[in-house]
């Protein structure tokens, strides 16, 4: 409406273009109204044009698109996180499961080495003391022959002296009663 | 440009001059200096949003950022102000804003021309606001779009003037819109240009020319709180145009 009322006046009273009469007030100079109101509908209606066919939704897009790469590249960052964390307790359970088993392992060993060890330990101890007590029967029967001979040898001794002494041969059985009687 | 002669002229740069004489079917079409600086804002808008995204980079550079970053400031405006439902004027909306501020900033450099500063730029835009928002408010609810005039829980007595007060608030939204923009821009600009005009009469002025550097000082100053005029007036604009709007999609108060 405006456009009209406005153009039409420009049209009508001044039709050849615009002159600057000393009195009017540039702004207010209806001369001027008619091509400004026409360059500003061809520059205006550009613009109006370039921004809502191109521009604009161009700029919708780049956010858009930047939006969805932000989101994407931020769901991989958790994705990534949760899988470094998941990565993280396995890793803790297997470590775990490890140490365990290690100590385990261990426990077996010293308890198999220890009952070994007890193993031989009672087998060496029951050999040592067999040999022991062979050795002590040994020592026994050893002393044993030893006193016999001890009293043969008191028997023939104090039968040699009793001769020496007397001159002739000795009572044997004499000699052997009175040795066992020192004995007993 | 004006400081040329003893006479400073600050309304010599709202002057519009004619580049090449154009007529099409007896209407004036003349490309002028104003058609010219419509093309710079259509070339710096396009560079910005076209040049700037078409790496389409995942990681952006500097044009690039600069193009979301006006999309995404224009997007979560209107999406505050209108809703989701709003979000088909985007395109629109985004246009006007980038339209405004880059007008406002353009005509910032020193020789150049204000689009924003003429009446029947920011007139256009406002008229042509209220126009999308009658008709999609009469396409989107029918006569329910009227609702918008009527509050809810007002007394029958005072209910006529309430009506008649809404009508009439309604009625001034394209003037205020428009003469807000165009007046912020033709006062910042005059204000600039007197002050420019004060530093070469005090240094043609004898032992005066010591005072010169003040308004200096001023025009930085000013210069600098004209920079955030230029943005906060595109987004007052843009942010109306939006609430605007918003009447039109939800006309129930």
């Amino acid at each position: 409406m405006a456009h009209d009322v406005e153009g039409h006046k420009a049209g009508t009273e001044v039709p050849g273009g615009p002159a600057h009469e000393g009195g009017v007030f540039p702004p207010f100079d209806p001369n001027n109204f008619a091509a400004e109101l026409i360059w500003l509908t061809i520059t205006f209606g550009a613009i109006y044009l370039l921004m809502s066919r191109i521009a604009l939704p161009r700029v919708a897009k780049i956010i858009a698109t930047r939006k969805d790469k932000i989101d994407s590249d931020l769901a991989a960052a958790a994705k990534a996180q949760d899988d470094a964390a998941a990565a993280a307790a396995a890793h803790e359970k297997t470590l775990d499961a490890a140490k365990a088993k290690a100590q385990a392992m261990g426990q077996a060993a010293h308890a198999d080495v220890k009952a070994q060890a007890d193993a031989r330990r009672a087998a060496l101890e029951g050999e040592l003391n067999a040999k022991l007590a062979a050795a002590e029967a040994q020592i026994a029967t050893t002393k044993t022959a030893a006193m016999g001979n001890v009293d043969s040898i008191a028997n023939e001794t104090a039968q040699a002296i009793l001769q020496h002494i007397t001159g002739k041969p000795a009572d044997v059985s004499a000699v052997a009663a009175a040795i066992a009687a020192l004995k007993s | 440009m004006s400081e040329a002669g003893p006479a400073i002229d600050p309304i010599h740069q709202f002057h519009i001059n004619v580049i090449a004489p154009l007529s099409i079917g007896g209407v004036d079409a003349s490309f002028t200096n104003a058609s010219l600086f419509m093309v710079i804002i259509l070339a710096v808008i396009a560079f910005i949003m076209l040049v700037g995204t078409s790496g389409e980079h995942i990681v952006p550079n500097r044009l690039q950022t600069l193009a979301e970053m006006s999309y995404e400031f224009v997007a979560s405006t209107v999406r505050q102000t209108a809703g989701e439902a709003g979000m088909k004027f985007f395109p629109f909306v985004f246009s006007v804003f980038m339209f405004v501020f880059f007008s406002n900033l353009i005509g910032l450099v020193p020789y150049t021309f204000t689009v924003t500063s003429q009446i029947i730029v920011t007139f256009a835009f406002a008229a042509f606001i209220i126009l999308l928002v009658l008709a999609y408010g009469f396409y989107k609810n029918g006569t329910h779009f009227l609702n918008l005039f009527v509050p809810s829980g007002v007394s029958p007595i005072l209910l006529p003037f309430i009506v008649l007060i809404e009508i009439i608030s309604f009625a001034s939204r394209p003037i205020s819109l428009s003469v807000r923009l165009f007046a912020n821009m033709l006062a910042g600009h005059i204000t600039l240009k007197v002050f420019g005009g004060f530093v070469t009469l005090l240094l043609g002025a004898g032992v005066y020319a010591l005072l010169a550097p003040l308004p200096l000082i001023g025009i930085v100053l000013l210069t600098a709180f004209e920079l955030l005029v230029a943005f906060l007036q595109a987004y007052v604009f843009a942010i109306l145009t939006c609430v605007y709007l918003n009447d039109a999609i939800h006309p129930g108060h």
